[in-house]
């Protein structure tokens, strides 16, 4: 039972002395020498890169008619993208601040992947909204600015508070993920070998230097960002629900939808961050570091998250009989019964039935079960976007409207695309930058036996 | 001199080959084989007439001119006002009025002439899309001489020669459609005159053989019956669909919806009966209707008349329910003199005789039915007449060929062989719009000029006489039959208005001036509609039904209501424009019934092949409710192989089908399935109204005991809301729309697309779900499928008071004016979407791709007062914003208000049966207002408090207890 007895603790990190933490994780970056597993993993990632810039290229060039949208199905891949991509987003979030501010230590050895992970997939997200314009040039008329002619953006349309959200979003993580990494681009600036690498981190670094005055701005101003990051957490999503909640559209018109979007985005966030640790600490040997009782605690809160979605779900339905609209329960019966019903199946056994699993301890001490039903739930989650933005659309007030939505070779290049694209940061983030915190573990092993 | 240069060349080219043939009186024989001269002779003739062209011309430039600009422009014209020219267009040989709206010399609208019979203000679709044919960049251009260019003159020369060679006119044939042209007529009767032994025959696909031999045998000569609709309370169609598919049909659809608008005086309101072997137009407005095979219908039509006594011995088993057949006769029964049976166009002659017998022994002769002298200007037979041609073709007796404007090698019967015939004849010279079919296998082609090109006359329905003019000099320098019927009579020089004015002048000899300006501007000559005929019925012998065994199916072959007979296949509007009752686009299908196609396995997009005899034709199936079973129903008009760029090769070619014998009804079909499946761009996917409140219907009786509480009306207008209304100005423009009086034949839809520049998408576009019609006809089935009720329902955008597309564009481009209209800021638009999605109605419109194309041609089309959509942008119905301000500067400018009537939209003027009424809120007197305060007054999704402006009236339909 050696590796329970190293989980005792709070900190579920091993027992490194902080030299032997700085030499690997900074090693990966400045001297490990290239795998060509990364180097095919980069290779795949950035050949579905270049589909993602033809997918866009075509689109600019023609216009959003090479996707399935129609009327009434106005909306489809590009916004299920969007909304799915912000959600993953948030689980970064929910781990380095919320987390943090909680005290939970054990987030340390997860919280620069994931923050790194929020910002490829806000990058992702932020991008979706643009392509899906009919005139994507002219987008920054959402955005208020002082306009010759006076104009300014329609205040009451939730597109607009979306552009706020989104921006604040990405410009904190932004900031909070780099105040983060300032100890640690000083310690691969003072370890790089090459005089390119010196001064490129070097300038990163921004001349720290770990003065005990820097440590203390360091930690009050993260802990001031954290405190800013947290809210986030919940009201990005919350806005972006009410993109659709806002909305008469039976299927959308729902007060439930700010809470159950953001347990929504936790839950493929966690997912994601499950993808995505599981290998990584397979293939740079940081099993030491990203444990299993890390992997454990977040399957915990997949699972915790993917109960509050499955209520989220009966709510639905309950709500649109109690409520006794008919065109909400025409919606509901459409929804489970019609043309899309064997998505919303799909979408009730990928992210209720399924995640089940993770009642079972063995599960989620299992890296490959817990790496599975990410997968499971990140293709749930998907699905769900999907069926709750396409399925009501399709299906609205007026029969003589209702028309299917079929996806066209561009909007699953467009989906395939970005998730290549995000691989692509992913990796390269990996090659040029500690994945995890070297600075914060280094506290964590030397505070350790006090919290003993 | 501000001569134009290429007057001077064509004057010197005509004189040219003046000199060389006719001043000589040669006859050339190059001239009866194809081609230009290419010989020694002809190279050194034609290098005499370089010369001369050369010394004619002066010099090779062009001569010096100065150009100025227009101080007094042209008469009547200011910049960027529109002029309308009064005109008439044909449809099938009867004409209806129009007025067409010229901008800048450009005509870009059709609307109906008021004072026109056939009109009254209204038009059908084919009129509206006129304009786009008149447009069309497939039209013929040049003349063509075995395929190659030619000119005009080498065509006159290579005709006029031929015709020197046969003075006699021996093996001459001259066939045209159906001419109800005076003018026309005359110049053909000359030629036959000049040339005795030379023979005319007529044949149109679409034509009136069985209602004319259905007069003969009743009356013993052909008549045209004609219908007052407005005067009849009880009408009985045996598979007539005279709301769209009849000559005069939109003046019936007027005269008939006045006794079924909502507000209809209830001594007034009529009661339809319909048995039909297609689902129609008139099946749908029917009270009663009966599907039934078509063979069927004559045994219906002898059960009625013989228990109305009309007729003396009846069928042994009448194929319509008992109940109904009682119901029928002691309506028509209790309505002498007041009521109408009408035959359709399909059924055999005894059928229409029949529905005169009965017409009579009602009385209705001289009241709802009157009689009329054919407006054809001669009756012949046209099946007959065809066949006759291609027999001798075969025979070889026939050695020079006329097509005027008829495009036989694709509508003549199969079995007669019309093609293979044509080879035979040595000399074919093909007058037509287009390089059709009969083009391609013509030596000769000359390019008509189109309707609104030319100077000509036609008849319509009733015999009323319009003079055609023309509103723009031909584009291709078209010629019109009547032009070219005088250059084969020998009169090469006279053009058509010459020869128009000559033949009138020879009619209305005094004051002919005023007379000719008069009829012109008033689109009809007055005192031409024909006198009412009371011939004397004679007995008839009713032919002993034959109807087979019910086992084998049966083909019913119907005209298209959007390509007609194939001649409007080349049209975009018209093919994007969905068929009323399938709401398909683009293709015709093979309609089934849907126990037929339970029975046989099939499901929409199936491929069939259809085989009578020898013969098949593969076709895509579509299950239509309200088909009869064991009929399987196929439009004509598709499978064109040189339509143009838009119409070759769409649907199937259903003359492959089409015989002598059997040109509507096709007995003894088999349907084989052949494993393949065709798309089929249907512009609605879903049929039913799943219970909810979309189409209101009542019946008279509670019509007239409606009150607000009791028709459970919402109060849309007293809903509470928590904004303020928002302020507007002396104007609140609403419509009105009233179901009962709406047939659903679609001419708002494409009055619209003309008047406002609305794009054509295509056939994968409308698959998508993409089509741009800003006013869209819903049509929902209600009841059994077997015989459901059919309902339409116009829907442009409801202009909501509280309208959900404004609250969620973020970028303001989706705003209210102070007139209450929610316009559509095009420049301002980025194209989130976020708008349509929020609409309840789906009326917004986006602009998925640049739909819009440049085309300078199609260019020429557009209304200058409509912005040309780009890619990206969301558009949508705004009341005909540019014609309510046009009007409102013109008020402005006068110093007074608007009048209730003085802004009138696109939808609303083309509407044959006025169900759209558009107005003024803020004037209590306004029609609209009138509406709107009816309790049949209702909006769509009240519930949602959106507070439309657009609003409907209930259907109210009038069935007979027990029926």
């Amino acid at each position: 039972m050696a590796p329970e007895a190293a989980l005792a603790g709070d900190a579920p990190g091993p027992r490194y002395s902080g030299a032997v933490i700085t030499d690997r994780i900074a090693g990966i970056v400045l001297a490990r020498p290239t795998h060509w597993g990364f180097l095919a993993g980069l290779g795949v990632s950035a050949a579905f890169t270049v589909l993602f810039l033809v997918a866009v290229g075509y689109l600019f060039a023609v216009g959003v008619g090479i996707w399935g949208i129609d009327q009434p199905v106005a909306w489809a891949f590009a916004i299920t993208n969007f909304v799915w991509w912000v959600g993953i987003g948030h689980a970064g979030t929910f781990i380095s601040a919320f987390l943090l501010l909680l005290r939970q230590h054990w987030r340390t050895s997860i919280n620069r992947f994931a923050e790194a992970m929020t910002i490829f997939a806000v990058a992702m997200a932020g991008l979706m909204p643009i392509l899906h314009l009919g005139r994507p040039w002219f987008f920054y008329w959402l955005a208020p600015y002082p306009d010759v002619m006076n104009v300014w953006p329609q205040w009451r349309s939730p597109l607009v508070w979306d552009i706020f959200a989104i921006g604040t979003y990405i410009i904190v993580s932004i900031v909070f993920w780099y105040m983060g990494l300032l100890p640690d681009l000083a310690t691969l600036r003072d370890r790089a070998r090459t005089r390119g690498k010196q001064i490129a981190y070097g300038v990163f670094a921004l001349g720290w230097r770990g003065e005990a005055r820097h440590w203390h701005r360091y930690e009050t101003a993260y802990l001031l960002l954290a405190g800013l990051a947290t809210p986030l957490v919940i009201s990005v999503h919350s806005v972006v629900s009410l993109d659709f909640s806002f909305g008469l559209v039976p299927g959308w018109h729902s007060t439930i939808f700010p809470p159950y979007f953001v347990a929504g985005a936790l839950y493929s966030g966690f997912a994601m961050a499950l993808v995505l640790a599981v290998p990584l600490r397979a293939a740079f040997g940081l099993r030491d570091f990203i444990t299993e009782r890390h992997l454990a605690k977040m399957g915990t809160l997949m699972l915790v998250t993917g109960l509050l979605v499955a209520y989220s779900y009966g709510v639905e339905v309950f709500s649109a009989y109690f409520g006794g609209d008919a065109h909400e329960i025409a919606i509901m019966e459409d929804r489970y019964t019609g043309a899309y019903a064997p998505v919303a199946w799909a979408v009730i056994l990928c992210n209720v039935v399924i995640p089940q699993a993770l009642w079972l301890g063995w599960v989620r001490r299992s890296a490959l079960a817990l790496f599975a039903l990410g997968l499971v739930v990140l293709v749930g989650m998907w699905l769900e976007r999907f069926l709750i933005i396409v399925q009501s659309l399709a299906h609205d007030f007026l029969p003589s409207s209702w028309h299917l939505f079929v996806p066209t070779f561009w909007d699953l290049a467009t989906l395939a695309g970005s998730i290549g694209a995000f691989a692509l940061m992913f990796l390269l983030f990996l090659r040029f930058l500690p994945a995890i915190s070297m600075a914060e573990l280094r506290k964590e092993a030397h505070h350790e036996p006090m919290h003993q | 001199m501000s001569r134009d240069p290429n007057d001077t060349d064509r004057a010197a080219h005509l004189r040219f080959w003046r000199s060389v043939e006719e001043a000589q009186g040669e006859v050339d024989p190059s001239a009866d084989t194809i081609g230009l001269p290419t010989g020694r002779r002809d190279f050194m003739r034609l290098m005499g007439a370089s010369i001369a062209l050369a010394g004619l011309a002066g010099c090779s430039r062009p001569p010096l001119e100065r150009i100025v600009p227009f101080r007094d422009g042209p008469q009547q014209q200011t910049y960027g006002k529109p002029i309308f020219y009064a005109s008439a267009i044909a449809r099938d040989g009867y004409g209806a009025g129009v007025l067409v709206e010229c901008n800048m010399g450009r005509p870009t609208k059709i609307e109906g002439n008021p004072l026109h019979p056939a009109s009254l203000g209204a038009t059908d679709v084919f009129s509206q899309a006129a304009v786009l044919e008149l447009w069309d960049p497939d039209r013929s251009q040049t003349v063509r001489a075995g395929g190659a260019i030619a000119t005009w003159d080498a065509s006159i020369a290579a005709l006029q020669g031929r015709l020197r060679a046969r003075p006699r006119g021996a093996g001459v044939r001259l066939l045209t459609e159906t001419v109800t042209s005076p003018s026309l007529h005359a110049a053909i009767r000359a030629l036959l005159g000049r040339y005795p032994e030379a023979r005319w025959h007529q044949w149109q696909p679409v034509n009136r053989d069985n209602a004319y031999a259905g007069a003969r045998l009743a009356y013993g000569t052909p008549l045209d019956t004609t219908y007052r609709f407005d005067r009849a309370r009880v009408i009985l169609s045996l598979d007539a669909d005279f709301l769209d598919a009849m000559p005069g049909c939109v003046r019936y659809a007027h005269d008939f919806a006045s006794t079924r608008a909502a507000h209809a005086p209830a001594e007034r309101r009529s009661r339809l009966y319909v048995v039909e072997s297609t689902p129609s137009l008139t099946g749908a407005a029917a009270d009663h209707r009966v599907p039934l095979r078509a063979r069927d219908v004559p045994a219906a039509a002898q059960a009625i008349a013989h228990a109305l006594g009309a007729a003396s011995d009846g069928p042994a088993t009448a194929p319509v329910p008992a109940e109904w057949l009682q119901a029928v006769v002691a309506d028509l029964s209790q309505s002498r003199g007041g009521c109408i049976v009408i035959a359709g166009e399909r059924q055999p002659p005894h059928v229409h005789a029949l529905a005169h017998a009965m017409n009579e022994h009602l009385g209705n002769v001289g009241g709802t039915v009157v009689h009329l002298p054919a407006a054809a200007a001669e009756v012949v037979d046209c099946t007959a007449s065809l066949r006759e041609l291609a027999r001798d073709m075969h025979a070889g007796s026939v050695d020079t060929l006329l097509v005027l404007d008829a495009n036989p090698v694709h509508t003549a019967p199969a079995d007669l062989g019309f093609s293979d015939a044509l080879t035979r004849v040595p000399f074919k010279l093909h007058l037509g719009l287009y390089e059709d079919e009969t083009a391609a296998a013509s030596d000769w082609h000359v390019p008509a000029a189109h309707a609104l090109e030319s100077w000509g006359d036609v008849v319509a329905f009733d015999g009323t006489c319009t003079l055609q003019q023309p509103c723009i000099a031909p584009l291709y320098g078209g010629r019109t039959p009547l032009e070219l019927i005088a250059v084969a009579t020998g009169d090469a020089q006279a053009d058509a208005r010459t020869l128009l004015t000559r033949y009138w002048s020879g009619r209305q000899p005094q004051d002919f001036d005023a007379f000719f300006d008069d009829a012109l501007r008033r689109g009809v000559v007055p005192g031409t509609a024909s006198a009412p005929q009371r011939p004397a019925l004679r007995p008839f012998d009713v032919p002993p039904s034959t109807t087979p065994p019910g086992a084998s199916l049966e083909l019913v072959l119907t005209t298209d209501p959007r390509t007609g007979d194939g001649r409007h296949a080349n049209n975009a509007w018209l093919q994007e424009l969905p068929k009323p009752l399938t709401q398909l686009t683009w293709d015709n299908a093979a309609l089934v019934s849907p126990a037929l196609a339970q029975r046989l396995g099939l499901v929409n997009e199936d491929v069939v092949s259809l085989r009578v005899a020898d013969r098949s034709l593969d076709a895509p199936v579509w299950i239509t409710p309200g088909m009869p079973d064991g009929c399987v129903s196929l439009s004509l008009g598709y499978g064109r192989t040189r339509a143009g760029t838009v119409g070759s090769g769409r649907g199937a070619n259903a003359y492959a089908l089409r015989t002598v014998d059997a040109p509507w009804f096709v007995p003894g079909v088999s349907l084989v399935r052949t494993g393949r499946r065709y798309a089929l761009a249907s512009a609605q996917t879903h049929g039913r109204m799943e219970g909810r409140d979309i189409v209101r219907m009542v019946s008279v009786a509670q019509a007239a005991a409606c009150t607000a509480q009791a028709c459970g009306t919402p109060g849309y207008r007293d809903q509470r809301t928590l904004y303020d209304s928002p302020p507007f100005g002396p104007y609140a423009w609403a419509m009105s729309i009233d179901l009962s009086s709406c047939i659903g034949c679609a001419a708002c839809t494409i009055a619209c697309q003309a008047e406002n520049n609305i794009p054509v998408v295509g056939k994968e576009e409308v698959r998508r779900g993409r089509e741009m019609h800003w006013i869209r006809v819903d049509r929902y089935h209600e009841g059994s499928v077997q015989n459901p009720r059919t309902v339409f329902q116009p829907v442009p955008c409801m202009q909501c008071e509280h309208a959900p597309c404004e609250v969620v564009c973020p970028v303001e481009a989706s705003v209210h004016d102070a007139q209450g209209i929610n316009v559509q800021v095009y420049n301002r638009c980025v194209g989130t979407r976020f708008c349509s999605n929020n609409c309840p109605y789906k009326v917004r419109r986006f602009n998925f791709l640049q739909y819009s194309k440049d085309v300078p041609s199609l260019d020429a089309q557009r209304n200058p007062e409509v912005s040309v959509r780009m890619r990206g942008v969301m558009e949508k119905c705004n009341y005909c914003l540019q014609r309510i301000t046009t009007a409102r500067i013109a008020a402005d400018r006068e110093g007074r208000s608007l009048r209730d009537g003085e802004v009138v939209t696109a939808c609303q003027a083309v509407c044959p049966t006025r169900a759209i009424v558009f107005g003024n809120l803020n004037d209590p007197q306004s029609e609209v207002n009138r509406r709107k305060n009816s309790p049949l007054d209702y909006a769509l999704l009240a519930e949602l408090n959106t507070r439309p402006r657009t609003t409907y009236l209930a259907r109210v339909t009038n069935e007979r207890h027990g029926a």
